[in-house]
């Protein structure tokens, strides 16, 4: 598949336009790099802890600290998760249809499959 | 399952409105487009800080600092929202920051223009924070489920970037002549590189446009700009400020302003790095990332020191 870009968004720049180039790229000092983390931030009490992103820190304690400064700088949670990315471990999307199919034939699980009569009440 | 097929799947799941995650099947060329976007636009919010933070210390008064350190501190959230966004993508931090530095990807050419008087800070949060809204706004929709999830929690927080911009110069329009002037001054030198930051006219374009049709951008770069001439047009008129374009002027046949032509020299030139700040912008980031060096690797030695003695403490338990 050919696949031209030529239109050029906010904040996109065709790299031929953009001069520059990785002439004199050199490793850069102390390219040390800090484990990936993801966030989870229960917004107020009774409610999940919902995934808002990631962010990298040394270890959980800079995580927390991080998630708090990036993602509750307008009261937006009371209680934050973290969780090394490493560990988390996700089905696979391409499996999906396979995956959940067991629960496709069974209409019989949701309340809409029984017809009752207009006048039962509160059912 | 040959690559035609996968690709019919993907460009299927786009026209049906579902978004892409980063686990599924995506095109290289999709990956790739998408790299360079999400990228380029969290560059353009870190090096947003520079020309804002040139004025924290300068602020008029405990109030302005306060608000205008809570936006640049905003902007470094942006950046990681994004920053994050493209991780996912499969490309480290550390090579998005090199590409930067190395000046292979860019940022927003608007940061490139110096802030000279305090009606500056007023015109970015005005203008350049105006300009960036509608096209964040648009990519709340964006076909790549992270990247519009980034975006939906940057619009939460930019409308008051650009409220306290339109503030600040509210303020100076009701002031002496002197801070009119600047109001006006400021305005005039922001208006046309706030125009040039939607990029290229839609002419330009002369291939099929694929950012279209995998739904990563929505709206084209002509369809935004009027959208902003329009919308601030109208707004000039309360700080009663003149727009620098004498052709600017409303065309009631098409309910939309009508305007001059941008100094497109001028616009590719600043991309190229020839703008009046690119290289003390770029020398300003580098030299921030090399003057952190130790830290992160004092962090890092730390983390590592602590966990080593915890699995001690763990065994001689």
């Amino acid at each position: 598949m050919n696949i031209q870009i030529k239109r050029y968004f906010y904040g996109d720049i065709p790299e031929e336009n953009t001069g520059g180039g990785n002439a004199g790229k050199k490793e850069q000092p102390g390219s040390v790099t800090w484990p990936l983390w993801e966030v989870f931030i229960r917004s107020k009490q009774g409610l999940d802890h919902k995934h808002v992103g990631s962010l990298h820190a040394t270890d959980a304690k800079m995580a927390i600290e991080n998630a708090r400064d990036v993602y509750t700088r307008r009261m937006e949670g009371i209680s934050i998760w973290v969780v090394e990315s490493q560990y988390i471990h996700a089905s696979n999307p391409d499996d999906a249809e396979a995956f959940y199919e067991p629960a496709n034939d069974k209409v019989y699980r949701h309340p809409t499959f029984y017809d009752l009569p207009d006048e039962v009440k509160h059912m | 399952m040959s690559v035609q097929e996968l690709e019919k799947i993907f460009q299927d799941k786009i026209d049906r409105e579902v978004r892409i995650e980063p686990k599924d099947w995506m095109p290289d060329a999709y990956r790739k487009t998408l790299i360079r976007q999400i990228s380029q636009h969290a560059h353009s919010e870190i090096v947003g800080m520079l020309p804002e933070g040139n004025w924290i210390t300068r602020a008029p008064s405990l109030k302005r600092k306060a608000i205008l350190l809570a936006k640049v501190q905003d902007e470094a959230g942006h950046g990681l929202y994004l920053y994050a966004a493209t991780e996912t993508l499969g490309i480290t931090r550390e090579q998005t920051i090199d590409d930067l530095h190395s000046g292979k990807a860019k940022y927003s050419s608007i940061f490139n223009y110096p802030t000279i008087t305090w009606a500056d800070i007023g015109a970015i949060g005005w203008l350049v924070d105006g300009a960036a809204i509608l096209n964040q706004v648009m990519l709340c929709r964006t076909s790549y489920g992270p990247y519009a999830r980034a975006n939906i929690r940057i619009c939460k927080e930019e409308s008051f970037h650009q409220r306290q911009g339109f503030e600040i110069l509210l303020v100076l329009s009701q002031g002496t002549p002197e801070q009119k002037a600047m109001l006006q001054d400021a305005v005039d030198r922001w208006w046309w590189p706030s125009l040039m930051m939607f990029g290229p006219r839609d002419s330009e374009s002369t291939h099929s446009d694929q950012s279209t049709q995998w739904k990563i951008k929505r709206k084209s770069n002509d369809e935004l700009r009027q959208q902003f001439v329009d919308m601030i047009a109208e707004q000039a008129k309360i700080l009663q400020v003149t727009l620098p374009d004498p052709e600017l002027k409303w065309n009631a046949e098409k309910k939309q302003y009508d305007w001059g032509e941008i100094d497109w020299n001028e616009f590719w030139n600043v991309v190229k790095g020839n703008g009046p700040c690119n290289k003390q912008r770029l020398d300003a980031r580098k030299k921030a990332h090399d003057n952190g060096a130790w830290v992160r690797e004092a962090a890092k030695a730390y983390a590592d020191k602590r966990k080593e003695r915890e699995e001690k403490e763990i065994k001689v338990a």
